[in-house]
């Protein structure tokens, strides 16, 4: 619990979550304690399971035994025979979710969220709602805009994916930005369009073997973004617009309600409705890259 | 999955990782450095308890439950300790940190430098000779630094610097990381000087030169002990010689005696004559009476003046330190001969030894900060660089005071002992890596550009988490001057 008895902050291993609700306070108090007691325990579960979770998804009736790591698997489980995607896509956005549905079940609480590392799962009770605001580029600090989420909105989940991030990215999207009906939906949904918005082959794009970087990512040898040259107007336009014919797909088929694509700070929105001006977002993720 | 032979496993949690050298894990807080597993630090949180001395404070310890406690945010000082960066810093610096100070709402920006310009300033406190000025320093064998000026009481060494990190042979840049690193984490280091000692350093700990541990600072040289001591000698011996290896002094040729009435002895020092009882180079350097490389105090003695000199004439010779002593009295032929020292001159040596300080090493880091560290806390380097100068901006290191060179860039030294323990890690590059926080008005931060949209609040950085060490909680030095609270004068200072 905090200072301001406003935000949780709770992190193990690679699992870094910031938890807010709003209601009662005694409401806020059970909620949080909900929460924390069912994050004890998330990285084992999930570990127990990694090597499956690093597969690729197939529409077996083969089922992980977690509660987070089937939703992992639900979530990808639409792309799985069209595209290569493995239930890690989903990770954050499950964990959210998980975290998110352990406090509302314990308390009464007006407004919640949980974001995992940017991969976020919503709460809101009737006449509520949220502003969210997006950043442009993860390494930047400007926003290129807000979105209200009222709670008449399907949406319950957001998730931003980019080669920028801390997971890998086969695009060259600097961010992605998924409005889906869960987190766990946002978070695959976002990897896959950031996947699109690509130029394969193109001359300024590095690209490096996943394994060579991380010898256990799940996405082995195929090549993710390491670097993104100065591209060419026309070069911008063809990438975003290989990403907003995949983003128009999964909304056609209600897997993602709105979406917004940036690429070397031209943007492309589809679905989403008032986008305005700045607002807060929360501090950037972490790490030491060393030169 | 075939693993590269050259990535390590991760076994800091569950997901172990297989890292590859130079990268990190999947949280980020755990590197392959050459091979060998590293922990980021853990993020040190200094809390303003003067009242806990310099007690360890844990945090949620794994059987203590949150019990709900509200911090107060003046309280709490959140340092750069573990807390993360990137190299070059294109990103804004990990944890940008807003807390409330009177009402005034204060910004720290906390990042982790990368510290490729930086290195070591040694002062250890001996007069024995360590080594000639410019003398190569050696660790693990290789050069690591130099011998730089002396200083009162005082050898001085250099060590580190960009170009033995990275400029030289890849081992030289390791074992003077290696080396850096020991130092500034308070750790004892072996130091090799060409053509002079092998002495073992630490912070706040005696230096070991050659094998003796080093006991105490000299009082002063040889003509000041004779300035401070004069009085206590006259009327008990006729003869004072205070070997020294920088200034000789003579009691009776000294202004000191002089003035007290001090007969002429008929002595006869060698070595060059300064000032009248003030004599240079006497011997040469060592690590024997006085900083010299005698060991039988008469050889810096010529014959004694017949004309002058009568028998029984009594002569004390100390060294600056009282480490060293011998009393003599000339027989017949005016040839000294060594007698045991009267228990009233003992007692004049024993006053040299008390007034001796304890000899330390004392280690500063000092880097700069004037690259692109700079680009993590605004957006305009540049203003970064015009607000610490102009005292809006606080600079610590893991909350210790720091030094601002004058000048352009921001080139600071800071005392490691200061410092909270282990502040310091490395990269392989090899770099080392060190807290730096700036502490400043939220206005002034957004004046000069500051990444307002990642200001956080003081209490996210407290978190709930399994692993206890996620944060480390320490009662702030009381020697130490609060970090938030010097930022105020940075506003006075503005109008």
């Amino acid at each position: 619990m905090l200072p301001d008895g406003r935000r949780l902050h709770m992190q193990d291993g690679p699992i870094d979550v910031i938890v807010e609700a709003s209601g009662a306070v005694s409401d806020i108090e059970v909620a949080y304690r909900a929460a924390a007691v069912r994050f004890v325990g998330v990285l084992d579960e999930l570990c127990g399971e990694l090597a499956f979770l690093r597969r690729p998804a197939c529409e077996d009736r083969c089922l992980p035994a977690g509660a987070i790591a089937r939703r992992m698997l639900a979530a990808v489980r639409p792309y799985a025979s069209r595209i290569f995607i493995t239930p890690m896509a989903a990770v954050a956005g499950a964990v959210a979710e998980e975290i998110l549905e352990a406090m509302t079940s314990a308390a009464r609480l007006s407004r919640a969220y949980v974001n995992d590392g940017g991969d976020i799962a919503l709460h809101l009770a009737p006449g509520e709602k949220f502003v969210v605001g997006m950043v442009e580029r993860p390494d930047r600090a400007s926003l290129f805009g807000t979105t209200a989420i009222q709670s008449g909105d399907p949406i319950r989940g957001i998730a931003t994916s980019g080669w920028r991030g801390r997971s890998f990215s086969l695009g060259i999207a600097d961010a992605v930005t998924v409005l889906a009906d869960t987190a766990a939906l946002a978070d695959a949904a976002a990897t896959v369009v950031a996947n699109a918005v690509d130029l394969p082959g193109h001359p300024r794009v590095g690209r490096v073997r996943a394994c060579d970087l991380s010898p256990d990512s799940d996405l082995g040898e195929r090549l993710v973004t390491q670097s993104v040259g100065e591209l060419a107007p026309d070069d911008i336009r063809d990438a975003l617009e290989a990403g907003i014919r995949v983003a128009e797909s999964l909304r056609g088929s209600g897997l993602i309600r709105a979406a917004a694509l940036n690429l070397q700070g031209e943007t492309r929105v589809i679905g989403a409705v008032g986008w305005a001006q700045r607002a807060d977002v929360s501090a950037p993720a972490r790490g030491l890259v060393h030169a | 999955m075939p693993v590269a032979d050259d990535a390590i496993r991760c076994d800091a949690c569950p997901v172990l990782c297989y890292i590859k050298p130079g990268r990190a894990g999947a949280c980020d807080r755990y590197a392959n450095a050459d091979g060998q597993l590293v922990r980021l630090d853990p993020h040190v949180v200094l809390e303003r308890a003067v009242s806990r001395g310099d007690t360890l404070v844990p945090f949620l310890e794994k059987s203590r439950e949150w019990d709900g406690a509200l911090l107060s945010g003046e309280e709490t000082f959140v340092t750069a300790i573990g807390a993360g960066t990137t190299y070059p810093d294109y990103k804004p610096a990990p944890f940008i940190i807003s807390s409330e100070v009177a009402g005034v709402d204060m910004v720290t920006v906390v990042t982790e430098g990368i510290f490729s310009y930086c290195g070591v300033k040694l002062k250890i406190d001996t007069d024995r000779h360590l080594g000639a000025e410019c003398s190569t320093v050696r660790a693990q064998g290789e050069a690591i630094g130099h011998v730089t000026t002396n200083e009162y009481g005082s050898q001085m060494l250099s060590l580190g610097g960009v170009r033995h990190l990275t400029g030289g042979s890849r081992h030289e840049g390791t074992a003077t990381c290696d080396a850096l690193l020991n130092l500034c984490n308070r750790q004892a280091v072996e130091l090799k000087i060409d053509d002079g000692a092998t002495v073992i350093v630490q912070a706040d700990k005696a230096p070991i030169v050659d094998g003796v541990q080093e006991e105490r600072m000299r009082v002063g040289c040889g003509s000041a002990t004779i300035g401070m001591f004069a009085k206590q000698w006259f009327g008990k011996v006729d003869e004072v010689v205070v070997v020294d290896d920088h200034i000789t002094g003579v009691l009776s040729e000294h202004q000191a005696g002089k003035l007290l009435g001090v007969p002429e002895s008929g002595i006869a020092l060698k070595g060059r004559r300064s000032t009248p009882g003030r004599y240079f180079r006497v011997a040469e350097p060592g690590t024997s009476w006085g900083g010299t490389n005698i060991d039988d105090p008469l050889s810096i003695l010529g014959p004694f003046d017949r004309e002058v000199a009568r028998p029984g004439l009594r002569l004390l010779m100390v060294s600056t330190t009282g480490e060293h002593h011998a009393y003599f009295e000339l027989d017949e032929s005016l040839r000294p001969v060594e007698r045991e020292l009267p228990p009233s001159l003992r007692e004049s040596v024993e006053r040299i030894r008390e007034n001796c300080e304890p000899a330390l090493c004392t280690v500063l880091f000092m880097g700069g900060a004037g690259g692109s560290l700079r680009a993590g806390v605004t957006e305009n380097p540049v203003k970064l660089t015009h607000s610490v100068r102009d005292a809006l901006t606080r600079v610590t290191c893991g909350g210790a005071p720091v030094y601002v060179w004058p000048g352009g860039g921001i080139t600071i030294m800071t005392d490691v002992s200061r410092m909270p323990e282990n502040a310091f890690g490395y990269v392989p590059t090899p770099a080392l890596v060190a807290p730096i926080e700036f502490t400043l008005k939220i206005s002034d931060y957004a004046t000069l550009g500051g990444y307002m949209d990642h200001v956080r609040p003081l209490s996210s950085i407290t978190s709930i988490s399994r692993d206890e060490e996620s944060r480390r909680r320490l009662a702030a030095r009381p020697d130490n001057p609060w970090p938030l609270a010097s930022a105020k004068s940075g506003e006075k200072s503005r109008k």
